[in-house]
């Protein structure tokens, strides 16, 4: 009981996201959570989001993770950001679990069939983070177990690629990511993938003035998991996740992202239930210039 | 041995040049980027093919004027915030309503918002339905009206810039 007490005391968070809805709108992009498609911050835009994942697994205390993201576009083919992570888990404690930090470059000129962008990011998180934001290696639920005391002791510190591949299809977009970790210590290269397809709800925009028009939603789909080591590469002994996601872009700057994912093997909790809140100012940069 | 007080002013002194110099060089890059942005020598990379294109959703008066109100929801939600509401720029960010607009063809236009500059600036918008940057493209149009054009205008990419059209 005291547990489940601190969980929900950690929502009021959520709740100031959530807030934001009455403020205006932003950009389309592809509804995903966890795979990244070929969309950057637009240069000088400041994304603030919450992402807050819920979970009940078997044999696993439950538990709540939430990460803060601040995401700076600092060119049209640049884009940076921090993640602040933590977690609460049900009858054990509230951890702080880490930061990452990530940069995506876009190296062609030109949209093409398939729009690459290069992800770099390090990252300091404890083994006590449970944020999923991505999966690589031989990370299994089961690891979830242990104790925050215990799992907060190991640090693991590692520099991590990506290749993000995207392309627009009939109105479709597809994005596939592919994920090389290396801890920094003596650990062998780990690997993951991420995958999701996603559409708008409409082609084109209403019009006349409103707030939930068809366009304003995207549904999506993705497909997440482990692919092993360099020694174990492969899915068996890894995690998987798939499932539906929809998000909701306000006119103009509120974008609300939901979707459960489930888990595709033994490995993997049953459900992640995620909630996605972000918001973004516009041309933060402006903010301190003097020129209008 | 601590060194002489004339020493560290002159430490100080250099190291205060150095970094003026610093700014003087980040200041004219800058400018120089913001001009390259503003010259529009984007058109000259428009494909033919792409330049001859022309807007599928302006068939009539009436799809014309529908595809303006929904491209104008588009540009408050998505180009505002840089080119300004009425569409003159902010902070030295190009104007949408200029000759360069009204001259060019839907085609470059369209094109433009596929591909942006993104090494100047302008993100791609590849990420909008094709419909909405179509939407788009007849909301350009409605600011610029004398660039109406019912012909296509001959594409700069076959021929070189001459000089700046803003």
């Amino acid at each position: 009981m005291y547990g489940t007490a601190r969980l929900w005391r950690s929502w009021p968070l959520a709740l100031v996201f959530i807030a934001f809805l009455c403020a205006r709108a932003k950009a389309q992009e592809p509804p995903y959570l966890v795979t990244y498609s070929d969309v950057l911050e637009e240069p000088g835009n400041l994304e603030i989001a919450s992402q807050n994942l819920y979970s009940t697994p078997k044999d696993t205390n439950p538990f709540y993770a939430q990460t803060v993201e601040m995401e700076y576009g600092l060119a049209a083919w640049w884009t940076t950001e921090v993640y602040l992570q933590g977690q609460v888990t049900t009858h054990d404690s509230t951890v702080f679990t880490g930061f990452r930090f990530e940069n995506r470059f876009r190296p062609l000129r030109r949209t093409h069939w398939i729009n690459p962008v290069l992800y770099v990011e390090y990252e300091d998180i404890s083994q006590a983070d449970k944020s999923f934001l991505e999966v690589t290696g031989n990370a299994v639920i089961q690891d979830k177990q242990v104790s925050n005391a215990l799992l907060r002791k190991d640090v693991e510190r590692s520099v991590e690629g990506k290749l993000i591949l995207s392309s627009y299809v009939k109105g479709f977009n597809l994005s596939e990511n592919i994920i090389s970790e290396k801890n920094v210590s003596n650990e062998p290269w780990e690997f993951g993938y991420a995958l999701g397809v996603s559409r708008p709800l409409a082609n084109g925009a209403h019009p006349g003035h409103c707030v939930f028009c068809r366009q304003y939603f995207s549904v999506g789909g993705e497909l997440f998991g482990g692919l092993g080591t360099r020694y174990t590469f492969g899915t068996s002994g890894t995690s998987q996740y798939a499932g539906p996601t929809l998000s909701y872009s306000a006119p103009r700057n509120v974008t609300v992202l939901v979707g459960p994912e489930f888990g595709l093997n033994a490995n993997s909790a049953d459900v992640l239930w995620r909630l996605k809140v972000a918001y973004e100012i516009n041309q933060f940069r402006d903010l301190f210039r003097r020129s209008k | 041995m601590n060194p002489s007080r004339t020493q560290v002013s002159r430490t100080h002194v250099s190291r205060t040049q150095g970094r003026r110099a610093l700014g003087a060089c980040c200041g004219v890059i800058s400018t120089a980027l913001l001009m390259g942005a503003a010259n529009g020598a984007w058109l000259t990379r428009v494909p033919p093919a792409d330049h001859a294109r022309t807007n599928p959703l302006v068939a009539t008066a009436q799809a014309q004027e529908n595809a303006a109100s929904a491209g104008a929801q588009i540009y408050r939600n998505e180009c505002a915030k840089c080119h300004g509401d009425n569409g003159a720029g902010l902070h030295s960010r190009p104007p949408v309503v200029s000759d360069r607009v009204a001259n060019a063809t839907d085609g470059d236009l369209f094109w433009l918002m596929s591909n942006g500059v993104p090494w100047r600036g302008m993100p791609g918008w590849s990420m909008l339905p094709t419909a909405e940057r179509w939407q788009l493209v007849a909301y350009l149009r409605a600011l610029n009206p004398s660039g109406a054009n019912e012909t296509p205008a001959p594409n700069p990419a076959s021929t070189p810039l001459q000089g700046n059209p803003r």
